[in-house]
């Protein structure tokens, strides 16, 4: 068959030309290359100026346990950033799915598993709530979901005032759920049998009575890897990831294409109020509360880390493993200086400086990419 | 021009009105497209070019008048509609997302998967050689897909939305002002190319307000003018300088191209 030869052929020269990419380009064109070195830097720092129980164990799952919590978030933030829209009511959202969940195990006395069926269907209806709003109106997301950042807000005082009658915090969440089966996936540590194991093999500090310092996971972490390879794949292996892409680069030449991109841009507005529907599952069970606080601010954190992880503010441009970097750097920043004899108050300095250098480091990449000038 | 004739035009318009609440965009429009010939659709600003490829690409529906796809009436509701009959639209400007790869930009929206359903991927290796060979048979050597499309030139940019329509199965390619915003090397290579896919017997409906343009690769040349059709004419039938008159509609450029002493 000729035109197999000449498939081939065409295949082997091509495989020549593909060779001369060079691998720094190669690494240029990667959206989490900034991420990546930024996280190198903060361990050098901090290497050089913590104390070394930073670097032990149980430090390591100090400083993953709020990054995983915030990476959640961070990586739906990336999905939806790179669609095209933002997110400002993810903070407001982890306290409203925290009402929300709380009072269906208290007040209304169901079961776990109907209580996190319940809250992350509420939340999806939320998000795309969000999502249609912003598309029917075609005003920026920005303020569309600034408005549901005090919206929910709001309603989480109002709801939890009426669920606790007058208290803005609600309690005995704890009792209700420990007899659970399902606790296990959203509460406390995970793969505490290896953590033993590691112990009695001294492969890991323990305790003179044989049990290890670090009982386990976080099981938020194993979430927040989890999220974060699964968002990898979808994005840039999947159809669907494909349509975010075009759906935030220009939704007119991927409308013109054939992309749904109401259904996307739906989709992850949904997306992102699940991922704080599941933050507030993880931290209320831990908590054993809620409280009005709740996810104070995280809508900020979440962007600062999607930014990081080298997200365009104009979307079409990405990445979910920066997201995940991104969070790690802000954990690590966050509990970090506090082992160091730095003011930990330095901190919002770091991270503002921090976030200037990543967008302006991610727009010289944009021009690098594109050939812009 | 006899034989086109003898066989069913793929897209045959009569007709066709559309009014855009009191301003009557289109007031019969007809013309006609058969496989393996380039009809050219000339006219000035407001003349109803862009309403016209609106009808034909299904973005907004005719008012009136009679739309036929080889021969069978037709009534689209989207782009997609269109795109399934085999009509396919390259936009001057909407076409391709420049931070996104050659690949997935050329696969976007008709992303080829495999694997079964939580796993179910796009096949990029596929993509990647099905791009690369499409590209090199165009004459634009990509080194690799994967480069963003923001690193091609507009010509290369407009080729590769080409190559797209044409890699999925279009009959008829409208391209819209393909030309306007390049410089003379690229247009020629976009000429060209267009040349290659009437070769390949798919009609084409080229958009352009350049008569030289237009002259250079078009079999026949529908004038449109205040949203009624002119007149349709052979190459062989037209000079340029009668069709430069014909589409600004009057005598003021003849005029003006003796008061200057050349051509424009």
């Amino acid at each position: 068959m000729a035109s197999l030869e000449q498939r081939t052929a065409a295949a082997s020269k091509a495989d020549e030309r593909v060779k001369q990419v060079s691998f720094v380009t190669h690494m240029m064109r990667r959206p989490e290359l900034g991420a990546v070195a930024g996280l190198v830097l903060v361990i050098v720092f901090f290497f050089l100026t913590a104390d070394r129980t930073m670097f032990s164990l149980s430090g390591l799952m100090t400083i993953m346990a709020p990054a995983s919590q915030l990476g959640i978030l961070a990586i739906a933030a990336a999905l939806l950033m790179i669609g095209g829209e933002f997110d400002l009511s993810i903070g407001s959202m982890v306290a409203f799915a925290g009402l929300i969940f709380g009072v269906i195990l208290t007040n209304f006395g169901q079961p776990l598993s109907v209580a996190i069926v319940m809250t992350m269907l509420f939340a999806a209806f939320m998000g795309a709530i969000n999502g249609q709003i912003v598309i029917h109106t075609r005003l920026p997301s920005f303020i569309v979901t600034l408005a549901f950042l005090f919206i929910l807000r709001g309603l989480t005082l109002v709801g939890l005032k009426w669920a606790t009658g007058g208290s803005t915090q609600l309690r005995g969440i704890g009792d209700r759920v420990k007899d659970s089966p399902l606790l296990g996936f959203f509460s406390g540590d995970a793969l505490k049998g290896a953590f033993v194991w590691l112990a009695d093999h001294d492969l890991i500090d323990k305790f003179p009575n044989g049990m290890p310092k670090v009982t386990g996971i976080p099981v938020s972490v194993l979430w927040f890897a989890a999220i974060a390879l699964a968002a990898t794949w979808v994005l840039l292996r999947t159809r669907t990831g494909n349509w975010i892409f075009a759906a935030g680069g220009d939704p007119n030449a991927a409308r013109n294409s054939g992309v749904p991109v109401h259904r996307v841009k739906t989709g992850l507005f949904a997306l992102t109020a699940c991922a704080a529907a599941l933050v507030a599952i993880i931290t209320v069970l831990d908590a054993g509360s809620t409280d009005a606080r709740r996810g104070f601010q995280k809508e900020f954190e979440a962007i600062i880390a999607a930014v990081i992880g080298g997200c365009l503010l104009t979307g079409g441009y990405g990445s979910a493993i920066g997201a995940f970097f991104g969070a790690i750097i802000f954990g690590s920043v966050s509990i970090g200086l506090t082992y160091t004899k730095f003011d930990s108050d330095w901190f919002q300095v770091f991270l503002g400086s921090m976030l200037l250098l990543a967008v302006l480091f991610n727009n010289f990449i944009r021009r690098k990419v594109t050939g812009e000038r | 021009m006899s034989d086109v004739h003898k066989q069913t035009p793929i897209i045959e318009v009569t007709d066709i009105i559309k009014h855009y609440g009191s301003v009557i965009a289109l007031n019969g429009v007809s013309m006609q497209v058969s496989a393996g010939e380039v009809l050219c659709l000339l006219g000035d600003n407001g003349a109803g070019k862009s309403t016209l490829i609106k009808t034909l690409s299904g973005v907004v529906r005719p008012s009136g008048g009679e739309f036929l796809v080889e021969g069978k009436p037709v009534n689209f509701r989207s782009p997609r509609d269109a795109l399934d009959a085999g009509i396919a639209t390259v936009y001057q400007d909407l076409a391709m997302i420049p931070l996104m790869s050659i690949t997935r930009n050329f696969f976007m929206g008709r992303e080829p998967r495999r694997g079964l359903f939580p796993f179910r991927h796009i096949d990029l290796t596929h993509c990647n050689d099905v791009t690369r060979e499409e590209m090199h048979k165009i004459g634009i050597d990509i080194r690799d897909p994967n480069q963003a499309v923001g690193t091609l030139s507009g010509g290369e940019r407009q080729c590769v939305a080409i190559a797209r329509a044409v890699y999925f199965g279009a009959k008829i390619l409208i391209l819209d002002e393909p030309t306007s915003a390049l410089g003379v090397a690229q247009t020629s290579m976009v000429l060209k190319y267009i040349h290659q896919v009437r070769q390949n017997g798919l009609g084409v409906i080229f958009i352009t307000h350049n008569v030289r343009h237009a002259y250079a690769v078009a079999d026949r040349f529908t004038i449109l003018n205040r949203g009624q059709t002119l007149g349709t004419f052979a190459k062989a039938d037209i000079e340029m300088d009668a069709l430069q008159n014909l589409m600004a509609g009057g005598k003021e450029l003849q005029q003006l191209s003796e008061e200057l002493g050349g051509t424009i």
